[in-house]
């Protein structure tokens, strides 16, 4: 009985959190496309995400190309099929590892960040004195951070898909002793729009995730400093659960035959 | 003549009216029925026990929490039952000094003290710095003070910069939360005379919650105290040595022995 009560219990909490979620996340839509805009705000989170994360985004990426034309050579020079690895590794960066690296680097970046920050705000009181000069929190604090978030993240992928498919070919021209010109073409044969287009289209959608996720965990913080710690934690696990399952649905929706 | 009686109807009207204010955070019943009547231009004081909802009554007032039930008349106006674009509209009348200032950590004193003159009243940038200054000024507040960030600087300091913001955007109805609670005396006596000068200069209607008995005879025009979740005596500020209720008496003497218990341990 106490088993099948705490079970109960649980899956009460998980369907309340779940609309919880669902209402902040309804709201927070419905003021991005009402006025006023917040554009400084925007700009400075645009500077934020996108430009302080390009050095994250691009160390990670560049080691991954290296490591995915390291790997995959290893691999298909097992069945005669090195000449296949600039085609792995473009289609990998551009489909997967770009978006989805650069998804879970960001949202251990700037999804703690924004949940340390605005759950300080809301422990010291500072979004009730957005409240009481006539400013709505959700307008000021979380639309600015969910709207960089989804602007910010594709740029940072279509960098990082550029660098990682050059540490592919750093390796695969300088270690590996591949022609560069072949090894170029081999890159840009096989690589169709679609591919880069899902890539982006999984970039927005990691950049909301992120954002938003990082906003609502830190509007919803406990008191003291345990609670902030703790949103910022749930803050980077949910968000990475998310950027995982909603990786492999858009993979669905793009790929599926 | 009916417009007559409505002036004079009106003119009875206290400014702020609340009436059967209740609110409960699960079995805790913070607010059991609160009554509590505030004129205009008035200062009023409740004074209570740490604990005992005097932070929770501002903040179902002013719309932050949610009450359980009863009324909040402003000027005959029920704000517990507008909608929140209504309520919303409503903030630009009342200010609100928090209790450790929420002064803005990424902002400056100066775009703290202008921020609702740019936000809520759509001011340019520019005016609205200048006329932050004078009410920087005000407070007793160095201009060079605007250009640090809120971490650079004293909380009595901090204090000051709050309740410049808190004015600066001339609110008819102002809540003031603990202003002296972490002050050593001389800046605790500092930002009283302010919040009076405030109050008599912009003709104010102040409603103040602190357990600081000094602060609440200096502040108040009336002082009504709270506990359990009801006022249970108020009167002229004045008159507070002879109220004659055994637990007004205890608690402005500071005395162990009486009708308060004294909470050590939590149930």
């Amino acid at each position: 009985m106490t088993f099948l009560a705490a079970v109960g219990r649980t899956f009460l909490g998980f369907l309340a959190a779940t609309g919880r979620l669902s209402m902040f996340t309804g709201i927070t839509l419905s003021h991005c496309v009402r006025p006023p805009v917040y554009w400084r705000l925007l700009g400075r989170q645009l500077v934020d995400i996108g430009y302080y994360s390009l050095p994250v985004v691009g160390l990670t990426t560049l080691f991954s190309g290296m490591v995915l034309a390291l790997q995959s050579y290893t691999g298909f020079a097992r069945f005669n099929a090195e000449s296949a690895i600039a085609t792995v590794v473009v289609l990998s960066m551009t489909r997967e590892l770009g978006p989805v690296l650069a998804g879970l680097m960001v949202a251990g970046r700037i999804g703690a960040s924004m949940a340390a920050e605005i759950g300080t705000m809301r422990v010291t009181e500072q979004v009730d004195a957005l409240t009481t000069l006539s400013t709505n929190p959700f307008k000021y604090l979380v639309v600015p951070r969910v709207l960089a978030g989804i602007i910010s993240l594709p740029f940072l992928v279509l960098i990082g898909d550029v660098i990682g498919v050059f540490g592919g070919y750093l390796v695969g021209v300088h270690k590996l002793g591949f022609n560069a010109g072949t090894y170029l073409k081999s890159t840009f044969d096989f690589l169709e729009t679609q591919d880069v287009v899902s890539g982006l289209v999984k970039a927005a959608a990691f950049g909301f995730i992120i954002a938003i996720m990082g906003c609502y965990h830190g509007y919803h913080s406990g008191r003291g400093a345990q609670g902030v710690g703790r949103a910022t934690t749930n803050a980077v696990v949910s968000a990475s659960i998310l950027i995982l399952i909603s990786n492999y649905l858009i993979t669905e929706l793009f790929f599926a035959r | 003549m009916a417009e007559k009686a409505m002036a004079e109807t009106m003119e009875a009207l206290p400014k702020i009216r609340i009436r059967d204010l209740r609110k409960s955070f699960g079995s805790n019943h913070v607010l059991r029925g609160l009554d509590l009547d505030i004129a205009d231009a008035e200062s009023v004081v409740v004074i209570g026990g740490s604990g005992t909802g005097k932070s929770v009554l501002i903040k179902t007032i002013t719309g932050l929490m949610d009450a359980d039930g009863g009324s909040v008349s402003i000027d005959g106006v029920d704000v517990l039952q507008l909608s929140s674009s209504e309520r919303h509209g409503m903030m630009n009348r009342f200010g609100l000094l928090f209790q450790a200032g929420a002064l803005f950590d990424s902002l400056t004193v100066l775009d703290n003290v202008a921020f609702g003159l740019v936000e809520a009243q759509g001011m340019p940038r520019k005016q609205a710095h200048e006329l932050a200054l004078d009410f920087m000024a005000q407070v007793g507040l160095e201009p060079a003070v605007g250009a640090m960030y809120p971490g650079e600087i004293s909380v009595g300091m901090r204090k000051r910069a709050s309740l410049a913001r808190t004015i600066a955007t001339r609110p008819d109805v102002v809540f003031f939360d603990e202003p002296t609670t972490g002050l050593d005396p001389i800046m605790g006596d500092i930002i009283d005379e302010l919040i009076v000068k405030c109050v008599e200069e912009f003709k104010i209607t102040a409603l103040t919650i602190t357990h600081d008995m000094d602060s609440a005879r200096r502040i108040g025009n009336r002082i009504a105290m709270l506990y359990d979740g009801k006022i249970i005596w108020q009167g002229p500020t004045a008159e507070i040595d002879r109220s004659g209720n055994p637990y007004v008496h205890q608690f402005i003497n500071g005395l162990e022995e009486g009708p308060i218990e004294l909470v050590t341990r939590q149930a």
